[in-house]
């Protein structure tokens, strides 16, 4: 009857948590597993040069954001330079400037572009204006030559455009190309001779130059080259061709900076410009993304779940909620191993703290101050101080030592040291205690087994709940608590022989 | 491992586990705790109940009472200091002897009054209670063991831990007193353990550590095939025990005293599972035999011969 009552809850408990979990996984669209995708990236445009005294002014394009990706955040850093951003054709120019500056001098642009979808017809571009080039001489002749072979073997604008791009990207492109490449072609160059070209037939073209924004496995910032490409005005539209394979459209992780053959930077005043470019992705979880661009249906049950809360907090939970994890790792060690621990739940709070440390410094540290406050402590035992005094002493100790052990690691110049301030200290504190009286009544072995056993188990529930994984699937659907809860039930019930149980009694078992 | 396993199946040895679920929790209410744990409300209801228990010189419960020692030992020259709430003999301090202001240990050892003192304030501080809360000491009559003792334990008092499950003894030994458990008789701190045959009050092979051992390893006398006087009569007191406290699965430690014959000492209702060890037996089946008989028994007498009757060594 009473075992019966206890599997009819444990079986509701896991039915309840493992049908809301599948109901989120397969109708909802939940993802199972943490996929991260790059939405974001920080760009950042850094100029330096050196000012000697004179009046500087320094400018540098910037990008006004396309169909793919909108810049969402602007950031600049002035130092004491005025500076403007002003409208250039199709571009956007910052100009910094100050009337007098002295040695080296750096500036920054600093945007957050983000990835945006849109299927939404872009507007119709007008007609633009093709200025008449005023090419003279050999590079016109050249340049109607060289036409005039593509065209005979093309049938639009596109295949003309990649026809072009085929020939000026050959090793051999010809007496006409090489007059106007000149020796040693470098991509940029190719685009505007491709410009020219298309100029002087009368189609509207231009070159572009942008960055490519690639997908980083982790937050890594990377300096980067601008890359170029063409764009030509075709169908109301203009319509990008990669330079290289003169295929249309062009990579989506291709982000245009600016349009136009002019220089990216330009300074006045001061000597040695230098321009470097640094994109850096920014991780976002699935959940989120997905919670964002509104591809998990029904928001109204969103709006009762964890992802309702305010960030800070939803970082809070994804480690509490961890803890009942390890607490049921904690339960399979301790009823069904038969691992000693001193202290119930202390080997998961110290789990929790590895989290922070790594597994290695962890245990490293854990020890360092375990072993220092046993010491103090024997040395407090001889004083014969009476019971809450002298937890309040270790306590003192114990605070006193991870207070130390930062200072000294940091003065030695690691930051590693400095994770033992996120160590339970109280949890600590009745470590040492209870390890000391064991290590009195029991004897140095039992006390120091017992303390591995802690530590085994605080380790073994660091990695199961370090994993991206289990962190994810406990976070995104919290309805697993009740499996657990459940788990935790049954296990309450197993009277079965603990693991260790068959060493203790292994006598019994030889007669 | 497995052939362990299915070994300790076969012969019923219990478990934590199965001994917490299936006997402790079920058969041992919480509001009945209190009576065993707290060693001063056990010997009380003893008293009450005409069992015999070692004579209970006085009790301190606050520190100022500390003053009135010389008082409540009166002319007493030999007696026993032990916390209300201890467990596994800690904190227990056995005189043997007095002179003017010193006190005589039982290693020979010589403490003066002060530190006497000194133990008992920080006995009363909780330094030996589960918990750490504040305790009671509990001065008594010192137990002056059984001759037949003398050569088989070192220092210490020895003592008989029977197991009654359902007011029916299931299963017992001796624990003696070795050097290295320092006088204690607690198994995990180098005590022996000598299993008894329930039927005859014979002892059986000893446990000491891991290993079996027929002798004492400090005196060199033979621990094993020697008969406890009066065992009728002890299995009579552990039965009396269980109606007492109304705990269903309990281990009762007796003190055979060379004057006063068996006295009760404490009542355990969470005992050790090691004495399996020494019985080189298996409870499950004992218990799951009393299980089915115990509502047939009436007295004390028919359970006693119950247990002498199903439980010895030789059907194991």
């Amino acid at each position: 009857m009473n075992k019966l009552h206890l599997y009819l809850l444990a079986a509701t408990a896991a039915c309840l948590g493992l049908g809301i979990f599948m109901y989120k996984a397969l109708f909802m669209g939940f993802p199972l597993s943490p996929v991260t995708s790059t939405e974001v990236w920080n760009v950042q445009a850094r100029i330096r040069f050196v000012a000697d005294g004179n009046p500087v002014k320094a400018s540098i394009f910037i990008p006004s954001g396309s169909n793919r990706y909108a810049i969402v955040d602007e950031h600049f850093v002035s130092g004491s330079f005025g500076f403007v951003v002003a409208r250039e054709d199709s571009n956007r120019r910052a100009t910094w400037s100050v009337r007098r500056a002295n040695g080296k001098q750096s500036l920054y642009y600093q945007a957050v572009v983000r990835r945006v979808r849109t299927s939404a017809p872009l507007p119709g571009v007008e007609q633009p204006q093709v200025a008449p080039r005023s090419m003279e001489g050999p590079t016109a002749q050249a340049a109607k030559a060289l036409l005039g072979e593509i065209v005979a073997k093309s049938a639009d604008t596109p295949t003309m455009v990649a026809e072009l791009i085929k020939r000026l990207n050959r090793p051999d492109p010809g007496e006409n190309a090489r007059l106007l490449l000149g020796a040693k072609p470098t991509e940029e160059r190719k685009v505007r001779t491709a410009v020219r070209v298309l100029e002087s037939a009368g189609i509207p073209a231009r070159a572009v130059s942008g960055v490519s924004l690639k997908e980083g496995p982790e937050e890594s910032s990377k300096k980067t080259n601008l890359i170029h490409w063409l764009e030509v005005y075709e169908k109301q539209q203009w319509q990008g061709f990669d330079p290289r394979t003169g295929t249309s459209p062009v990579p989506v992780d291709w982000l245009p900076w600016f349009r136009g053959s002019k220089k990216l930077a330009t300074l006045e005043g001061a000597t040695d410009l230098r321009v470097t470019l640094t994109v850096s992705p920014k991780l976002e979880e699935g959940v989120a993304a997905a919670v964002r661009r509104g591809e998990i249906s029904k928001p109204v049950l969103l709006r009762f779940s964890l992802f309702s809360l305010p960030v800070n907090i939803q970082a809070v939970y994804k480690v509490t909620l961890l803890v009942p994890l390890g607490a049921v790792l904690l339960v399979i060690m301790r009823n069904v191993v038969g691992i000693k621990t001193f202290g119930t739940f202390m080997p998961v709070l110290i789990a929790l703290s590895f989290r922070e440390t790594g597994l290695l410094r962890g245990i490293f540290l854990f020890s360092v101050v375990v072993a220092l406050g046993l010491s103090v402590r024997f040395y407090l035992e001889r004083l014969k101080l009476l019971v809450v005094p002298r937890l309040a002493a270790v306590l003192i100790v114990v605070v006193g030592l991870m207070a130390a052990l930062s200072i000294v690691s940091y003065g030695l110049g690691g930051h590693s040291g400095l994770s033992v301030a996120l160590f339970p200290m109280v949890i600590l504190t009745m470590t040492i205690e209870r390890m000391s009286i064991v290590w009195e009544e029991r004897g140095s072995v039992e006390a120091v087994t017992a303390g591995l056993g802690s530590l085994l188990t605080a380790a073994a529930a660091f990695v199961v709940m370090n994993i991206k994984w289990v962190e994810h699937l406990i976070f995104v659907f919290p309805e697993l608590l009740l499996v657990l809860f459940a788990i935790t039930l049954i296990l309450g019930r197993y009277t079965g022989y603990r693991l260790l149980d068959l060493y203790r009694f292994r006598d019994l078992a030889r007669g | 491992m497995l052939s362990i396993l299915r070994a300790l199946k076969r012969k019923g040895v219990l478990a934590i586990n199965k001994r917490n679920a299936d006997y402790t929790l079920k058969f041992n209410p919480r509001s009945l705790y209190p009576l065993v744990d707290d060693k001063s409300l056990t010997k009380q209801l003893a008293q009450d109940n005409g069992i015999a228990v070692p004579d209970l010189y006085g009790l301190i419960t606050v520190e100022h009472q500390v003053r009135d020692l010389p008082t409540i030992l009166g002319s007493h020259t030999e007696f026993v200091v032990k916390p209300a709430h201890g467990s596994g003999g800690e904190g227990i301090l056995v005189i043997h002897g007095r002179l003017t202001d010193k006190y005589r240990l039982s290693n020979g050892q010589m403490i003066t009054h002060d530190e006497l003192c000194h133990h008992i304030y920080a006995l009363l501080s909780g330094l030996y209670s589960l918990g750490g809360q504040p305790d009671t000491a509990v001065i008594e009559y010192r137990v002056e063991f059984d001759p037949l003792f003398e050569r088989i334990s070192y220092q210490g008092v020895p003592d008989i831990r029977i197991i009654v499950f359902l007011g029916i003894p299931v299963m017992a030994m001796v624990r003696l007193p070795t050097r290295m458990s320092q006088g204690k008789a607690n198994l995990h701190q180098g005590a022996i353990g000598v299993g008894i045959d329930i039927a005859t009050g014979e002892t059986l092979s000893a446990v000491w550590k891991n290993d079996i051992i027929s002798e004492h390893p400090d005196t060199g006398y033979p621990v094993t095939g020697l008969r406890i006087p009066n065992w009728e009569g002890l299995l009579a007191l552990s039965a009396k025990c269980s109606e007492m406290t109304g705990l269903g699965y309990q281990g009762v430690d007796i003190a055979l005293d060379k004057h006063k014959g068996p006295l009760m000492l404490e009542i355990n209702a969470r005992p050790g599972l090691n004495i399996q060890i020494g019985n080189n037996c298996g409870l499950l089946p004992r218990l799951d035999l009393v299980e089915k008989h115990h509502l047939s028994l009436k007295d004390v007498a028919e359970r006693v011969s119950f247990a002498r009757q199903h439980f010895r060594a030789a059907l194991c």
